[in-house]
């Protein structure tokens, strides 16, 4: 049985909805992280389905270049939170307020 | 004017320049030997070269014929043209020669002179630089590149005048002779800009050859195109315009107030550029542009007229100054006026020709103060001299020489060229002038008699402990060789087989026809004339000699009879106050109240302030509310941002 492309598309929009939510919504700098993640892995589903749907290939190739993206920027994302945190001793988005006027 | 073999004219400016770079660059690190042989050699073989072309070159040329070099195409812009090119004839000929030679003199004179000074290298440096625009501006072979060394040597002036500018006085006196300048200046390019548009040309050559040709009806027009009487000529206003640059560079009436204020640079500085060669560039530019001044009668003799009056004007200051130098800065702004006197009444090979004697005494005159002061330690003043003659044998006698010349005594340089002048600025009808210029020769002999007996002879009136001595062999050597130019110098003008004035009378040959059609009233005997202004020489020295020598106490009373009279002539009749009152404050005034109060705070500030201020109101403040420093709103805004695009792409 074979899902229809719809229903992918579905899941990957609630899976983005809850990323972008949680983007806007949590405080903490690693959980915010988690949900950029979140999001990338929803366009991530969407594309891969789309793809197969369109017997196309050039989708999936998108979806290795945005994990090597996902990946370069967790490492990146995560040494500044480091930092950060020995820094500051938080990691509360609220409370490191660095980039204001 | 034909087509040019190769030649190495632009060496002669290139060499002192070329000395100018080396003692520039590496001359602090070089030996003082060094730096003054670097120096000396340079100008003396750019005086090779000259020479050698003058003995050589020029004798085979036709006499209008002119030697040119183009070393190098300047600016050609639609057709402008304007090349670096140098341009040898008889006039340019006369005046390289008197600037590399009396130029090299003077610096073999500076090795003993600035001997001790810490400034030395910069000193030789920007002596050769002088040297190298003074060619320039005389051998260049149009306006733009004469404007060249015209401000070449405007600025060597300004750096040695303020040689010594720790001293703010004399930092500002090189300030003054810059700025003073200036207005010159601005009449020159004026003039320039007019000569191109209203022949097309700016170099000498095409300039005559349009004179000659189509130019000379534009050239005879009225400035305004109306036609009516009483609106001066093209010409006349172009020869008025670069009369303006004369009298800022040669120190003429009005704008004269900087040479006395440069006597602050070191004394073979005066004698060679306030002397002998910078200050007669506006005699030479009159001189090389004798095509067009001899083309406007009115011109011609407001230069004639204002060089008069210069003459006697500063005489009249000269008799009561006491600072030596001061009163050899006023004799050249006085021998200045008779030159100008000279080539404004068309006689232009006179006013050439004493030029070139008055480099030769003035230059001897001024190098016998330095060593005057050198020898006494810096005393400048000549009440505290006297009796000199004894303990600086070669110094005063060669003083002396130099006296006798400037008075017009026979048969020294300055009475044959002066007489020139008189001779010729009356019999071309200008006898108003001549009587001027008459009254100006008594003055001259008159006051260098008085400064010579109260420097040389007499009591010596010296302060105690100082031990006069006479000048080493490097400044003695210049003193004896302009001693004897200036004794022999004048032969070559002997009265109507001047050999001079047919040396340069190819130069002067588009104006000659000219100078010819002017009639002549009839004249008493040229002799006549001359014998006058021996027995008024005479008497000028006469009375000076009773009244400085025989009667001292003459002067004091004469003074003390007309004290309004005399304090007006000490005070130089107070033009630095008035200038400064009418001039100089109302500039200042108006900058700081108006323009620096008003216009630079309310205007220009006001303005970049108020776009500023505005748009931080309009849009800043509202702008800055988003800038929270909280990622959380960063992200509302990025999420909106991208549905936006979405949204927008999605529109049909």
């Amino acid at each position: 049985m074979t899902v229809p492309l719809p229903q992918y598309l579905l899941l990957g929009a609630i899976l983005f909805t809850i990323g972008a939510v949680g983007f806007i919504a949590r405080r903490n700098a690693i959980v915010i992280f988690m949900c950029v993640e979140l999001m990338l892995n929803a366009v991530n589903l969407s594309f891969i389905a789309v793809s197969r749907s369109l017997g196309e290939p050039a989708g999936q190739v998108f979806v290795f270049l945005v994990m090597t993206v996902a990946a370069a920027e967790a490492a990146v994302g995560l040494a500044i939170i480091l930092q950060v945190y020995r820094l500051r001793g938080t990691i509360n988005a609220d409370e490191i307020k660095l980039m204001k006027w | 004017m034909t087509s040019q073999p190769t030649n190495w004219l632009w060496l002669i400016p290139f060499l002192p320049l070329l000395g100018a770079a080396i003692n520039g660059l590496i001359g602090p690190k070089m030996s003082k030997g060094l730096v003054g042989l670097i120096a000396c050699s340079s100008i003396f073989m750019s005086f090779l070269v000259t020479l050698s072309y003058v003995l050589f070159r020029l004798p085979l040329m036709e006499e209008n014929q002119v030697l040119l070099n183009t070393a190098y195409t300047w600016l050609s812009i639609g057709n402008f043209h304007a090349d670096i090119a140098f341009h040898l004839d008889h006039l340019s000929a006369v005046m390289c020669m008197v600037v590399s030679g009396v130029g090299f003199l003077i610096h073999v004179y500076s090795i003993g002179y600035m001997g001790h000074d810490p400034g030395y290298s910069r000193y030789f440096t920007y002596l050769n630089l002088f040297a190298g625009a003074m060619l320039i501006l005389v051998l260049g072979a149009n306006l733009p590149l004469m404007f060249v060394g015209w401000e070449g040597v405007g600025l060597c002036s300004y750096l040695l005048i303020g040689f010594w500018f720790e001293d703010n006085e004399k930092a500002s006196a090189g300030k003054k002779a810059f700025i003073v300048n200036r207005i010159g200046d601005f009449g020159f390019i004026l003039g320039l800009f007019s000569v191109y548009y209203f022949l097309g040309k700016v170099d000498f050559l095409g300039m005559v050859h349009e004179v000659e040709g189509s130019g000379r009806d534009t050239l005879l027009k009225g400035w305004f195109d109306l036609g009516s009487f009483g609106i001066p000529s093209v010409v006349t206003v172009i020869c008025l315009l670069f009369f303006l640059g004369a009298t800022g560079k040669s120190a003429q009436l009005p704008l004269y107030v900087w040479l006395p204020d440069a006597m602050a640079g070191p004394t073979p500085v005066s004698a060679l550029i306030h002397a002998a060669t910078m200050v007669t560039a506006g005699v030479y530019m009159v001189a090389r542009l004798s095509f067009l001044f001899s083309l406007s009668e009115t011109a011609s003799f407001v230069v004639a007229l204002v060089g008069a009056l210069t003459a006697l004007y500063a005489a009249t200051i000269a008799i009561t100054q006491n600072d030596i130098k001061k009163i050899l800065a006023y004799s050249t702004i006085s021998q200045l006026g008779y030159m100008f006197m000279g080539v404004g009444v068309m006689a232009y090979s006179a006013g050439i020709f004493h030029l070139m004697t008055h480099a030769f005494f003035k230059a001897l005159l001024f190098l016998c103060s330095g060593a005057v002061i050198h020898g006494l330690g810096g005393e400048q003043d000549i009440r505290k001299m006297g009796g000199l003659i004894k303990k600086m044998p070669i110094t005063g006698w060669t003083w002396v020489i130099g006296w006798l010349a400037i008075c017009g005594i026979p048969p020294f340089a300055g009475f044959f060229s002066k007489d020139e002048i008189l001779w010729m600025a009356y019999s071309h009808g200008y006898r108003a002038l001549w009587l001027i210029g008459f009254l100006g020769a008594l003055l001259t002999a008159f006051y260098m008699t008085r400064c010579t007996i109260l420097t040389f002879f007499g009591e010596s009136r010296l302060a105690e402990g100082v031990h006069a001595h006479d000048a080493p062999r490097s400044m003695a050597a210049p003193l004896v060789i302009l001693a004897v130019l200036s004794l022999i110098g004048g032969l070559v003008g002997w009265p109507h087989h001047s050999l001079f004035e047919h040396y340069l009378g190819g130069v002067f040959e588009s104006s000659e026809a000219i100078v010819a059609a002017i009639p002549k009233p009839g004249m008493p005997a040229e002799g006549m004339l001359m014998i006058l202004s021996i027995c008024v020489a005479a008497f000028g020295i006469l009375v000076g000699y009773f009244s400085y020598l025989k009667r001292p106490d003459l002067p004091g009373k004469t003074a003390d009879a007309i004290p309004q009279v005399y304090r007006a002539s000490l005070n130089k009749y107070y033009v630095d106050e008035i200038y400064n009152a009418t001039v100089v404050q109302p500039i200042l005034k108006t900058s700081d109240r108006f323009l620096w109060r008003i216009f630079d705070v309310w205007i220009v500030d006001g303005i970049v302030n108020g776009v500023a201020g505005l748009f931080r109101s309009v849009f800043a403040e509202g702008l800055r509310r988003f800038q929270s420093g909280i990622v959380n709103s960063y992200a509302v805004y990025f999420l909106l941002g991208a549905l936006l695009v979405l949204i927008f792409m999605m529109l049909p």
